[in-house]
Protein backbone atom coordinates (compact mmCIF):
# COMPACT_ATOMS: atom_id res chain seq x y z
CA UNK A 1 0.00 0.00 0.00
CA UNK A 2 1.40 3.71 -1.06
CA UNK A 3 1.02 6.82 0.85
CA UNK A 4 -2.09 8.28 -1.52
CA UNK A 5 -3.82 4.94 -0.70
CA UNK A 6 -3.51 4.83 2.78
CA UNK A 7 -4.22 8.62 2.92
CA UNK A 8 -7.23 8.00 1.11
CA UNK A 9 -8.32 5.20 3.35
CA UNK A 10 -7.49 7.64 6.70
CA UNK A 11 -10.91 8.13 7.32
CA UNK A 12 -12.39 4.60 6.77
CA UNK A 13 -9.88 3.40 8.79
CA UNK A 14 -10.15 5.98 11.76
CA UNK A 15 -13.83 4.79 11.93
CA UNK A 16 -13.40 1.29 11.95
CA UNK A 17 -15.13 0.94 8.73
CA UNK A 18 -12.81 -1.02 7.05
CA UNK A 19 -12.68 -5.28 6.39
CA UNK A 20 -9.85 -6.71 8.52
CA UNK A 21 -7.25 -7.26 5.36
CA UNK A 22 -7.53 -3.69 4.16
CA UNK A 23 -7.43 -1.90 7.90
CA UNK A 24 -4.53 -4.05 8.71
CA UNK A 25 -2.85 -2.75 5.50
CA UNK A 26 -3.47 0.83 6.56
CA UNK A 27 -2.28 -0.07 10.00
CA UNK A 28 0.90 -1.36 8.90
CA UNK A 29 1.62 1.61 6.53
CA UNK A 30 0.93 4.28 9.21
CA UNK A 31 3.14 1.89 11.87
CA UNK A 32 6.08 2.25 9.05
CA UNK A 33 5.52 5.63 7.06
CA UNK A 34 6.67 8.37 9.19
CA UNK A 35 4.42 10.90 7.51
CA UNK A 36 1.42 9.05 7.22
CA UNK A 37 1.85 8.29 10.17
CA UNK A 38 1.42 11.67 11.81
CA UNK A 39 -0.91 12.57 9.39
CA UNK A 40 -3.01 9.27 10.71
CA UNK A 41 -2.28 11.10 14.38
CA UNK A 42 -3.93 14.95 13.75
CA UNK A 43 -6.73 13.46 11.78
CA UNK A 44 -7.80 11.56 14.97
CA UNK A 45 -7.33 14.25 17.55
CA UNK A 46 -8.92 16.78 15.57
CA UNK A 47 -11.77 14.58 14.49
CA UNK A 48 -12.28 13.67 18.41
CA UNK A 49 -12.23 17.46 19.23
CA UNK A 50 -14.67 18.13 16.80
CA UNK A 51 -17.35 15.24 17.42
CA UNK A 52 -16.95 16.20 20.96
CA UNK A 53 -17.35 20.03 20.80
CA UNK A 54 -20.11 19.97 18.20
CA UNK A 55 -23.41 21.12 18.96
CA UNK A 56 -26.14 18.64 19.88
CA UNK A 57 -29.60 20.12 19.25
CA UNK A 58 -32.17 18.15 21.64
CA UNK A 59 -35.54 18.71 21.28
CA UNK A 60 -37.39 21.26 22.80
CA UNK A 61 -39.42 19.40 25.43
CA UNK A 62 -42.89 20.72 24.26
CA UNK A 63 -42.46 18.93 20.53
CA UNK A 64 -43.01 15.48 22.22
CA UNK A 65 -46.14 16.26 23.79
CA UNK A 66 -47.19 17.98 20.46
CA UNK A 67 -46.31 15.29 18.56
CA UNK A 68 -48.61 13.01 20.11
CA UNK A 69 -51.18 14.83 20.18
CA UNK A 70 -50.67 14.86 16.14
CA UNK A 71 -50.74 11.20 16.47
CA UNK A 72 -53.84 10.52 18.74
CA UNK A 73 -55.33 12.74 15.75
CA UNK A 74 -54.08 11.00 12.81
CA UNK A 75 -55.15 7.89 14.98
CA UNK A 76 -59.03 9.37 15.48
CA UNK A 77 -59.34 9.75 11.45
CA UNK A 78 -57.43 6.28 10.86
CA UNK A 79 -60.59 4.67 13.33
CA UNK A 80 -62.80 6.59 11.61
CA UNK A 81 -62.15 5.37 8.13
CA UNK A 82 -61.88 1.53 9.25
CA UNK A 83 -65.52 1.62 10.28
CA UNK A 84 -66.73 2.02 7.04
CA UNK A 85 -64.24 -0.47 5.59
CA UNK A 86 -65.70 -2.77 7.75
CA UNK A 87 -68.08 -4.32 5.73
CA UNK A 88 -64.88 -5.22 3.75
CA UNK A 89 -63.66 -7.14 6.39
CA UNK A 90 -64.40 -10.56 5.83
CA UNK A 91 -62.85 -9.89 2.33
CA UNK A 92 -59.98 -8.57 3.63
CA UNK A 93 -59.37 -11.92 6.35
CA UNK A 94 -59.85 -14.21 2.91
CA UNK A 95 -57.27 -12.12 1.46
CA UNK A 96 -55.14 -12.41 4.48
CA UNK A 97 -55.57 -16.14 3.87
CA UNK A 98 -54.29 -15.77 0.52
CA UNK A 99 -51.96 -13.44 1.74
CA UNK A 100 -49.85 -15.46 4.49
CA UNK A 101 -49.67 -18.19 2.07
CA UNK A 102 -47.91 -16.32 -0.62
CA UNK A 103 -45.87 -14.33 2.29
CA UNK A 104 -44.58 -17.77 3.52
CA UNK A 105 -43.57 -18.97 -0.36
CA UNK A 106 -41.52 -15.55 -0.71
CA UNK A 107 -40.00 -16.00 2.62
CA UNK A 108 -38.76 -19.84 2.24
CA UNK A 109 -37.63 -18.48 -1.80
CA UNK A 110 -36.06 -15.22 0.25
CA UNK A 111 -34.04 -17.37 2.53
CA UNK A 112 -32.71 -19.76 0.32
CA UNK A 113 -29.07 -19.30 -0.98
CA UNK A 114 -28.22 -16.55 -2.95
CA UNK A 115 -28.75 -17.41 -6.55
CA UNK A 116 -25.65 -18.19 -9.15
CA UNK A 117 -25.82 -14.36 -10.50
CA UNK A 118 -25.93 -12.91 -7.25
CA UNK A 119 -23.14 -15.27 -6.83
CA UNK A 120 -21.70 -13.62 -9.37
CA UNK A 121 -22.67 -9.99 -8.66
CA UNK A 122 -20.56 -10.53 -5.54
CA UNK A 123 -17.64 -11.57 -7.37
CA UNK A 124 -17.54 -8.86 -9.27
CA UNK A 125 -17.81 -6.02 -7.00
CA UNK A 126 -14.79 -8.18 -4.83
CA UNK A 127 -12.80 -8.16 -8.08
CA UNK A 128 -13.41 -3.89 -8.56
CA UNK A 129 -12.32 -3.51 -5.05
CA UNK A 130 -9.57 -5.68 -5.43
CA UNK A 131 -8.59 -3.93 -8.49
CA UNK A 132 -8.56 -0.49 -6.53
CA UNK A 133 -6.95 -1.48 -3.44
CA UNK A 134 -4.14 -3.57 -4.84
CA UNK A 135 -2.83 -0.79 -7.51
CA UNK A 136 -3.09 -3.07 -10.29
CA UNK A 137 -5.54 -1.60 -12.29
CA UNK A 138 -4.87 -1.77 -15.97
CA UNK A 139 -1.66 -4.35 -17.57
CA UNK A 140 -2.27 -2.45 -20.39
CA UNK A 141 -2.64 1.39 -20.34
CA UNK A 142 -4.31 3.24 -23.00
CA UNK A 143 -7.15 5.00 -24.16
CA UNK A 144 -6.84 3.79 -27.36
CA UNK A 145 -9.40 0.65 -28.39
CA UNK A 146 -6.78 -0.11 -31.25
CA UNK A 147 -4.26 -0.43 -28.67
CA UNK A 148 -6.44 -2.41 -25.98
CA UNK A 149 -8.36 -4.79 -28.38
CA UNK A 150 -5.13 -6.23 -29.81
CA UNK A 151 -3.45 -6.67 -26.05
CA UNK A 152 -6.17 -9.33 -25.16
CA UNK A 153 -5.69 -11.67 -28.25
CA UNK A 154 -2.71 -14.73 -27.49
CA UNK A 155 -4.01 -13.75 -23.76
CA UNK A 156 -7.75 -15.05 -23.99
CA UNK A 157 -9.61 -17.39 -26.42
CA UNK A 158 -12.44 -15.10 -27.36
CA UNK A 159 -11.66 -11.32 -28.67
CA UNK A 160 -13.32 -8.88 -26.19
CA UNK A 161 -15.40 -5.96 -27.95
CA UNK A 162 -13.58 -2.80 -26.94
CA UNK A 163 -15.24 0.64 -27.34
CA UNK A 164 -13.46 4.38 -26.30
CA UNK A 165 -16.30 6.06 -24.89
CA UNK A 166 -14.87 9.74 -23.99
CA UNK A 167 -17.35 11.64 -26.25
CA UNK A 168 -20.31 9.83 -23.54
CA UNK A 169 -17.94 11.08 -20.64
CA UNK A 170 -16.66 7.74 -20.28
CA UNK A 171 -12.62 7.67 -21.43
CA UNK A 172 -11.29 3.87 -21.87
CA UNK A 173 -8.22 3.95 -19.66
CA UNK A 174 -6.98 0.36 -20.39
CA UNK A 175 -7.49 -3.44 -19.76
CA UNK A 176 -6.56 -5.83 -17.30
CA UNK A 177 -6.70 -9.87 -17.55
CA UNK A 178 -8.78 -11.02 -14.88
CA UNK A 179 -10.16 -14.29 -13.70
CA UNK A 180 -14.02 -14.47 -12.89
CA UNK A 181 -16.83 -17.18 -13.04
CA UNK A 182 -13.99 -20.01 -13.20
CA UNK A 183 -13.12 -18.56 -16.23
CA UNK A 184 -10.21 -15.81 -17.65
CA UNK A 185 -12.09 -12.61 -18.70
CA UNK A 186 -11.15 -9.22 -20.12
CA UNK A 187 -11.87 -6.26 -17.79
CA UNK A 188 -11.73 -2.97 -19.48
CA UNK A 189 -11.03 -0.15 -17.19
CA UNK A 190 -13.33 3.48 -17.87
CA UNK A 191 -13.50 6.20 -16.03
CA UNK A 192 -16.16 8.73 -14.98
CA UNK A 193 -14.44 11.96 -13.47
CA UNK A 194 -13.13 10.49 -10.70
CA UNK A 195 -14.87 7.39 -10.35
CA UNK A 196 -13.65 3.97 -11.92
CA UNK A 197 -15.66 2.03 -13.85
CA UNK A 198 -14.43 -2.02 -14.04
CA UNK A 199 -16.59 -3.36 -17.28
CA UNK A 200 -15.80 -7.34 -17.16
CA UNK A 201 -16.81 -9.53 -20.10
CA UNK A 202 -16.70 -13.20 -21.30
CA UNK A 203 -18.45 -15.28 -24.06
CA UNK A 204 -21.70 -16.32 -23.19
CA UNK A 205 -24.11 -18.80 -24.91
CA UNK A 206 -27.24 -17.21 -24.23
CA UNK A 207 -29.09 -14.74 -26.22
CA UNK A 208 -29.59 -10.83 -25.50
CA UNK A 209 -30.86 -10.34 -22.02
CA UNK A 210 -31.04 -7.04 -19.52
CA UNK A 211 -29.55 -4.84 -18.17
CA UNK A 212 -29.85 -6.51 -14.51
CA UNK A 213 -29.00 -4.03 -12.18
CA UNK A 214 -28.06 -5.59 -8.37
CA UNK A 215 -26.39 -3.35 -5.36
CA UNK A 216 -23.63 -4.88 -3.74
CA UNK A 217 -21.93 -3.78 -0.14
CA UNK A 218 -22.96 -0.23 -1.83
CA UNK A 219 -21.66 -0.71 -5.47
CA UNK A 220 -24.07 -0.49 -8.24
CA UNK A 221 -23.62 -3.43 -10.60
CA UNK A 222 -25.42 -4.02 -13.96
CA UNK A 223 -25.23 -6.90 -16.34
CA UNK A 224 -26.34 -7.35 -20.04
CA UNK A 225 -25.57 -9.71 -22.82
CA UNK A 226 -25.31 -8.81 -26.47
CA UNK A 227 -24.46 -10.14 -29.51
CA UNK A 228 -23.70 -14.02 -27.38
CA UNK A 229 -20.97 -11.65 -25.20
CA UNK A 230 -21.83 -11.34 -21.48
CA UNK A 231 -21.04 -7.91 -19.29
CA UNK A 232 -20.43 -7.05 -15.71
CA UNK A 233 -20.15 -3.35 -15.04
CA UNK A 234 -19.78 -2.15 -11.63
CA UNK A 235 -18.61 0.82 -10.37
CA UNK A 236 -19.69 3.34 -7.29
CA UNK A 237 -20.95 5.99 -9.08
CA UNK A 238 -24.78 6.63 -8.98
CA UNK A 239 -27.07 3.77 -10.93
CA UNK A 240 -28.23 6.71 -12.97
CA UNK A 241 -24.92 7.05 -14.72
CA UNK A 242 -24.17 3.45 -14.52
CA UNK A 243 -26.97 2.99 -16.51
CA UNK A 244 -26.03 6.01 -18.89
CA UNK A 245 -22.59 4.20 -19.85
CA UNK A 246 -24.38 1.07 -20.42
CA UNK A 247 -26.81 3.00 -22.47
CA UNK A 248 -23.49 4.06 -24.38
CA UNK A 249 -21.59 1.17 -24.20
CA UNK A 250 -24.77 -1.20 -26.32
CA UNK A 251 -25.43 1.81 -28.54
CA UNK B 1 -41.89 -15.42 11.60
CA UNK B 2 -44.86 -16.20 13.64
CA UNK B 3 -45.08 -12.76 15.32
CA UNK B 4 -45.06 -11.14 11.93
CA UNK B 5 -48.03 -13.43 10.28
CA UNK B 6 -49.74 -13.24 13.26
CA UNK B 7 -49.56 -8.95 13.36
CA UNK B 8 -50.33 -9.02 9.44
CA UNK B 9 -53.26 -10.99 10.39
CA UNK B 10 -54.46 -8.70 12.86
CA UNK B 11 -53.61 -5.44 10.75
CA UNK B 12 -55.91 -7.26 7.91
CA UNK B 13 -58.80 -8.03 10.33
CA UNK B 14 -58.66 -4.59 11.96
CA UNK B 15 -58.72 -5.74 15.42
CA UNK B 16 -56.89 -3.69 18.44
CA UNK B 17 -54.61 -3.00 15.45
CA UNK B 18 -54.32 0.64 16.74
CA UNK B 19 -52.75 0.37 20.05
CA UNK B 20 -50.46 -2.71 18.85
CA UNK B 21 -49.02 -0.78 16.28
CA UNK B 22 -48.92 2.68 18.44
CA UNK B 23 -47.33 0.86 21.02
CA UNK B 24 -44.59 -0.68 18.79
CA UNK B 25 -44.80 2.87 17.08
CA UNK B 26 -43.91 4.39 20.89
CA UNK B 27 -41.42 2.35 21.75
CA UNK B 28 -38.86 1.86 18.81
CA UNK B 29 -39.59 5.20 16.94
CA UNK B 30 -40.30 8.12 19.27
CA UNK B 31 -37.48 7.80 21.11
CA UNK B 32 -35.48 8.75 18.95
CA UNK B 33 -36.62 12.15 18.42
CA UNK B 34 -33.91 14.15 19.90
CA UNK B 35 -32.17 12.42 16.92
CA UNK B 36 -34.73 13.65 14.23
CA UNK B 37 -34.78 17.50 15.85
CA UNK B 38 -31.07 17.46 15.88
CA UNK B 39 -30.79 16.43 12.01
CA UNK B 40 -33.53 18.72 11.00
CA UNK B 41 -31.69 21.60 13.36
CA UNK B 42 -28.50 21.21 11.93
CA UNK B 43 -29.83 20.75 8.05
CA UNK B 44 -32.69 23.78 8.60
CA UNK B 45 -30.61 25.72 10.67
CA UNK B 46 -33.68 27.06 11.71
CA UNK B 47 -35.26 26.33 14.89
CA UNK B 48 -39.18 26.82 13.92
CA UNK B 49 -38.93 24.84 10.69
CA UNK B 50 -36.89 22.18 12.24
CA UNK B 51 -39.80 22.05 14.57
CA UNK B 52 -42.45 21.69 11.88
CA UNK B 53 -40.37 19.34 9.80
CA UNK B 54 -39.88 16.59 12.97
CA UNK B 55 -44.16 17.32 13.09
CA UNK B 56 -44.57 16.22 9.27
CA UNK B 57 -41.83 13.55 9.90
CA UNK B 58 -43.00 11.66 13.02
CA UNK B 59 -46.71 11.70 10.81
CA UNK B 60 -45.37 10.13 7.53
CA UNK B 61 -43.28 7.95 9.80
CA UNK B 62 -46.32 6.73 11.66
CA UNK B 63 -48.30 6.44 8.35
CA UNK B 64 -45.68 4.59 6.61
CA UNK B 65 -45.35 2.25 9.46
CA UNK B 66 -46.15 -0.61 8.23
CA UNK B 67 -42.72 -0.72 5.81
CA UNK B 68 -40.92 -0.55 9.21
CA UNK B 69 -39.53 -4.21 9.60
CA UNK B 70 -38.95 -4.98 13.43
CA UNK B 71 -35.27 -6.19 12.36
CA UNK B 72 -33.96 -2.81 11.09
CA UNK B 73 -32.83 -0.19 13.34
CA UNK B 74 -35.49 2.45 14.07
CA UNK B 75 -32.86 5.54 14.42
CA UNK B 76 -32.02 4.63 10.77
CA UNK B 77 -35.22 4.63 9.42
CA UNK B 78 -36.68 7.50 11.47
CA UNK B 79 -33.87 9.57 10.53
CA UNK B 80 -34.13 8.66 6.62
CA UNK B 81 -37.45 10.37 6.86
CA UNK B 82 -36.71 13.34 8.88
CA UNK B 83 -34.07 13.77 6.10
CA UNK B 84 -36.32 13.59 3.14
CA UNK B 85 -38.86 15.79 4.42
CA UNK B 86 -35.61 18.18 4.80
CA UNK B 87 -35.05 17.83 1.66
CA UNK B 88 -38.44 18.87 0.27
CA UNK B 89 -38.11 21.89 2.47
CA UNK B 90 -35.05 23.39 0.73
CA UNK B 91 -36.55 22.59 -2.66
CA UNK B 92 -39.61 24.56 -1.51
CA UNK B 93 -37.39 27.34 0.28
CA UNK B 94 -35.07 27.65 -2.27
CA UNK B 95 -32.24 28.04 0.77
CA UNK B 96 -30.34 25.34 -1.10
CA UNK B 97 -28.85 27.47 -4.16
CA UNK B 98 -25.33 26.44 -2.64
CA UNK B 99 -26.16 22.84 -2.72
CA UNK B 100 -26.53 22.78 -6.53
CA UNK B 101 -23.00 22.08 -7.09
CA UNK B 102 -21.41 18.98 -7.08
CA UNK B 103 -19.58 18.07 -3.89
CA UNK B 104 -18.13 14.74 -4.96
CA UNK B 105 -16.31 15.96 -8.27
CA UNK B 106 -14.44 18.60 -6.45
CA UNK B 107 -10.91 18.00 -5.57
CA UNK B 108 -10.69 16.99 -1.59
CA UNK B 109 -8.38 20.30 0.28
CA UNK B 110 -4.42 18.72 0.33
CA UNK B 111 -3.85 21.16 2.81
CA UNK B 112 -3.47 20.34 6.46
CA UNK B 113 -3.46 23.00 8.83
CA UNK B 114 -2.00 23.12 12.55
CA UNK B 115 -4.71 20.86 14.30
CA UNK B 116 -3.91 22.23 18.10
CA UNK B 117 -4.59 25.86 16.83
CA UNK B 118 -7.70 24.38 15.32
CA UNK B 119 -8.59 22.18 19.02
CA UNK B 120 -7.84 25.93 20.39
CA UNK B 121 -10.91 27.03 17.48
CA UNK B 122 -13.29 24.00 18.22
CA UNK B 123 -12.80 24.96 21.80
CA UNK B 124 -15.34 28.49 21.05
CA UNK B 125 -17.92 26.13 19.87
CA UNK B 126 -20.25 29.37 18.31
CA UNK B 127 -17.57 29.17 15.64
CA UNK B 128 -17.53 25.40 15.24
CA UNK B 129 -21.35 25.85 14.76
CA UNK B 130 -21.18 28.58 12.31
CA UNK B 131 -18.30 26.46 10.43
CA UNK B 132 -20.01 23.47 10.02
CA UNK B 133 -23.70 25.56 9.20
CA UNK B 134 -21.80 27.12 6.16
CA UNK B 135 -20.86 23.34 4.63
CA UNK B 136 -22.83 22.24 1.44
CA UNK B 137 -25.70 20.34 2.64
CA UNK B 138 -24.26 16.61 1.35
CA UNK B 139 -20.66 17.46 3.83
CA UNK B 140 -23.56 18.47 6.65
CA UNK B 141 -25.43 15.64 6.89
CA UNK B 142 -23.06 12.76 6.41
CA UNK B 143 -20.96 14.94 9.14
CA UNK B 144 -23.82 14.57 11.33
CA UNK B 145 -25.32 11.33 11.40
CA UNK B 146 -21.11 10.37 11.75
CA UNK B 147 -20.12 12.65 14.53
CA UNK B 148 -23.00 13.23 15.93
CA UNK B 149 -25.26 10.02 15.77
CA UNK B 150 -22.40 7.94 15.17
CA UNK B 151 -24.11 6.31 12.77
CA UNK B 152 -22.61 3.14 10.60
CA UNK B 153 -20.96 4.08 6.57
CA UNK B 154 -23.48 1.35 6.04
CA UNK B 155 -26.77 3.20 7.83
CA UNK B 156 -25.77 6.50 6.48
CA UNK B 157 -25.55 5.59 3.23
CA UNK B 158 -28.89 3.79 2.90
CA UNK B 159 -30.06 7.15 4.70
CA UNK B 160 -28.64 9.64 2.13
CA UNK B 161 -29.15 7.09 -0.49
CA UNK B 162 -25.71 6.94 -2.14
CA UNK B 163 -23.43 4.10 -2.39
CA UNK B 164 -21.17 3.44 0.50
CA UNK B 165 -17.77 4.35 -1.13
CA UNK B 166 -19.37 7.64 -1.87
CA UNK B 167 -19.63 8.14 2.11
CA UNK B 168 -16.80 7.56 2.60
CA UNK B 169 -15.17 9.92 0.67
CA UNK B 170 -18.03 12.49 0.88
CA UNK B 171 -17.10 12.04 5.10
CA UNK B 172 -13.41 12.77 4.16
CA UNK B 173 -14.03 15.55 2.13
CA UNK B 174 -16.54 17.03 4.72
CA UNK B 175 -13.77 16.74 7.49
CA UNK B 176 -11.14 18.65 5.55
CA UNK B 177 -13.20 21.23 4.44
CA UNK B 178 -14.34 21.89 7.72
CA UNK B 179 -10.91 21.80 9.24
CA UNK B 180 -9.89 23.90 6.79
CA UNK B 181 -12.33 26.60 7.26
CA UNK B 182 -12.26 26.87 11.10
CA UNK B 183 -8.24 27.29 10.63
CA UNK B 184 -9.10 30.07 8.29
CA UNK B 185 -11.70 31.57 10.62
CA UNK B 186 -9.01 31.16 13.32
CA UNK B 187 -6.60 33.43 11.31
CA UNK B 188 -4.22 30.76 10.80
CA UNK B 189 -2.09 32.32 7.95
CA UNK B 190 0.04 30.43 5.86
CA UNK B 191 -0.88 26.91 6.36
ZN1 LIG C 1 2.85 6.92 3.77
Amino acid sequence: MNCQQARELMDAYLDQELDLMTSSQVGRHVAECEGCGEVYAKYRRVRDGVSEQMPYFAAPPKLEEKIRAELDLRKEERRAAKTVANWGRWAAIAACVAGVLLFTFVSVRALRRPSGSELLAQEVVSSHIRSLLANHLSDVVSSDQHTVKPWFSGKLDFAPVVKDLSADGFPLIGGRLDYLNDRPVAALIYKHRQHTINLFTWPSAGGDSGPQSYSVRGYHVLQWTRAQMTYWAVSDMSAADLNNFARDFMR
Amino acid sequence: MVDVRKERWNKQAGTQVGREERELFEKVILPHLNSAYNLARWLTRNEQDAEDIVQDSFVRALRSFDTFRPTEDGRAWLLAIVRNCCRTWHQRSRVAQAVELDVDSQPALAAWSDPEALLRNAGDSEQLHAAIGELPLEYREVLILRELEELSYKEIAQIVEVPLGTVMSRLSRARRELYARLSASGGQVGR
